[in-house]
């Protein structure tokens, strides 16, 4: 009950924080340039032709992947950014010490945050991302394979980062807590491509580096999945080559694992535990 | 009648330094006591380890009834933090109803709004909170305080952002809180606060218990100051029988009376010649008191 009144606080704060309206902006914007692309594919001609059915849907399905990276990376923003004040920033003001002087766990805190900020960030990606799919489809006809799927898949990437956001929140500071946790979402990132080019080129060692920051911090592994979730099956088959190995970095090369998915789930529940437990021993 | 807190020993470090050590008092349940001390001496952390919001190295703390790592002990304390920060973007009433819910307490929408009033927010209910002054926001933190039904009271500095108005304010409703038998402890600075409405007094310094009592065993008896010319030996003899005389001058201060004597022994006085310029009953302050204590620690 004291979870679902900090869920719905969590949620009114985001709603009335300038955050909201500085995602909304920013959604709007990529959709309406997306919107623009799309339309521009189709009506161009390219070397004096249009583009065929299949090459369009080709392209679609990897300019789909792209767009979406960027809506994720919107939300990994939004989160993160929301997650760090709502415990550090707190914290920090003496707003916590009026709240955790009532008859309530500071678990009951945290948990009510996480799930607060899980579905702002999941409803920000089930409402963006289903706009995107709409766009892609009326301006090209393109639909993704696995729609829902994928968009589950990037809420709870979002869900990983915030987590990690509210650790870091719990240890240091607001500002910095956001930061440091988008910073480690781009590098993870960046590890996911330079582990796909290894994987083309057949270079064990650097496919490496993708799996074990796939592992430590799961929000890439879960983009991956989305992403084969968004794309055109065909499209593995148009690329060939490296590209099916993992080495370009809008294209997926398997769905998500079952025990990866395990593990993410894992991942999550340790993490917060872990905010919760330094929480708990925290001097306010 | 049992306590409304009890602590032992409540030790603190943070790094080198000893912020708390040792410190052991208790509040009765309807009492109202001062918890005075300068800046530094650990008042603020051990409030904070009697409401569980910092773990204490060592010591114990029953909160109405319970260890205070219960949460259900702190259901029925109201608090006012020293550092007194509510969600800006929230409105007033919006606070007062999220507190009123977390502390599960079913109290009506009138007696809410009847709080805002109590402490002069009345009219800005709705406002947002991150419009609020300083001053505005510390009335109400003293709301968020008193909303839920409180049968303890806990005011860091309540008064510390408010304007001479608004600290006789807060006066009225400690005196209404002592009414009621609702057990506070105030922390605070003004000492003349302190004075007026507490019952008792503890006294930190460095982390530790200097002193503490009720205000009558802090400061001793009553003492009155005559100015008085053509004061005869038997004039004198007749001050000095109504208690320990000292001179300065044309100044008499006679220490440990009664006030109900003063009448008589003026009486006596002019009929025995004496001309009196003035009468001042007054006793020791409890700022000398303070001063005088903390003075003789160091």
């Amino acid at each position: 009950m004291i979870v679902l009144t900090f869920a719905a606080l969590t949620l009114r704060e985001a709603a009335r924080r300038k955050v909201l309206r500085a995602l909304a902006v920013l959604t709007v914007v990529l959709l309406a340039l997306s919107a623009w692309g799309f339309h521009t594919l189709v009506t161009r001609e390219f070397d004096g032709a249009l583009l065929t059915s299949g090459e369009l849907r080709l392209i679609a399905s990897q300019l789909l992947n792209l767009v979406m990276f960027g809506l994720s990376l919107i939300a990994a923003l939004g989160t993160a950014f929301l997650a760090g004040p709502t415990v550090a920033g707190e914290m920090e003001s003496g707003a916590a010490l009026a709240i955790l002087a009532r008859p309530i766990r500071r678990s009951t805190v945290l948990a009510g945050k996480w799930l607060g900020l899980v579905a702002f960030g999941g409803g920000f990606v089930a409402l963006a991302g289903l706009a995107q799919f709409v766009i892609v489809y009326a301006t090209t006809g393109y639909w993704p394979s696995d729609p829902v799927t994928g968009l589950a898949l990037l809420a709870f990437q979002t869900a990983v980062l915030l987590t990690l956001g509210l650790l870091f929140s719990t240890l240091i500071s607001p500002m910095a807590s956001g930061v440091v946790a988008v910073g480690l979402f781009g590098a993870t990132w960046i590890a996911g491509v330079v582990g796909g080019v290894g994987r083309g080129l057949g270079n064990d060692s650097v496919a490496a580096v993708g799996t074990v920051s796939q592992v430590l911090l799961p929000t890439d592994g879960l983009w991956r999945g989305a992403m084969y979730a968004f794309q055109d099956p065909a499209a593995l088959l148009g690329f060939g080559g490296p590209a099916v190995k993992g080495g370009f970095p809008f294209l997926s090369d398997a769905p998500l694992t079952w025990a990866y998915l395990a593990w993410t789930i894992a991942w999550t529940a340790l993490v917060l535990g872990l905010a919760a437990l330094l929480l708990r021993r925290r001097d306010l | 009648m049992t306590n409304a807190v009890w602590t032992s020993g409540l030790r603190k470090r943070y790094r080198k330094r000893t912020a708390v050590d040792g410190v052991s008092f208790a509040v009765a349940r309807g009492e109202v006591l001062g918890l005075l001390g300068p800046n530094g001496a650990g008042k603020t952390t051990v409030i904070k380890m009697m409401l569980g919001l910092v773990r204490p190295d060592a010591g114990e703390v029953m909160l109405l009834g319970r260890p205070v790592t219960d949460p259900r002990a702190r259901a029925k304390v109201g608090y006012l933090p020293e550092l007194f920060r509510y969600q800006p973007w929230l409105t007033a009433r919006e606070v007062l109803d999220l507190h009123v819910r977390l502390a599960g307490a079913g109290v009506p929408e009138k007696e809410r709004h009847d709080t805002l009033g109590l402490v002069g927010l009345a009219d800005r209910a709705g406002d947002r909170v991150g419009g609020f002054s300083k001053g505005m926001q510390q009335r109400l933190g003293l709301a968020v305080a008193l909303v839920a039904r409180p049968e303890f009271v806990v005011l860091d500095e309540p008064t510390s952002a408010l304007d001479p108005v608004g600290r006789a304010d807060v006066r009225d409703i400690l005196l209404s809180l002592k009414e009621r038998g609702v057990a506070v402890l105030l922390n605070s600075h003004l000492i003349g606060e302190v004075e007026r409405v507490c019952d008792r007094v503890v006294i930190l310094d460095r982390g530790r218990v200097a002193a503490s009592g009720t205000l009558a065993e802090l400061l001793g008896g009553r003492e009155v100051r005559l100015r008085l010319e053509k004061v005869t030996s038997e004039a004198e003899e007749r001050l000095r029988s109504a208690g320990p005389l000292s001179r300065d001058g044309d100044l008499f201060t006679v220490a440990e009376l009664e006030a109900d004597v003063v009448p008589d022994l003026v009486a006596d006085l002019v009929e025995l010649g004496v001309r009196v310029h003035s009468v001042e009953p007054g006793r020791v302050s409890l700022e000398d008191r303070l001063l005088d204590i903390l003075g003789s620690e160091r």
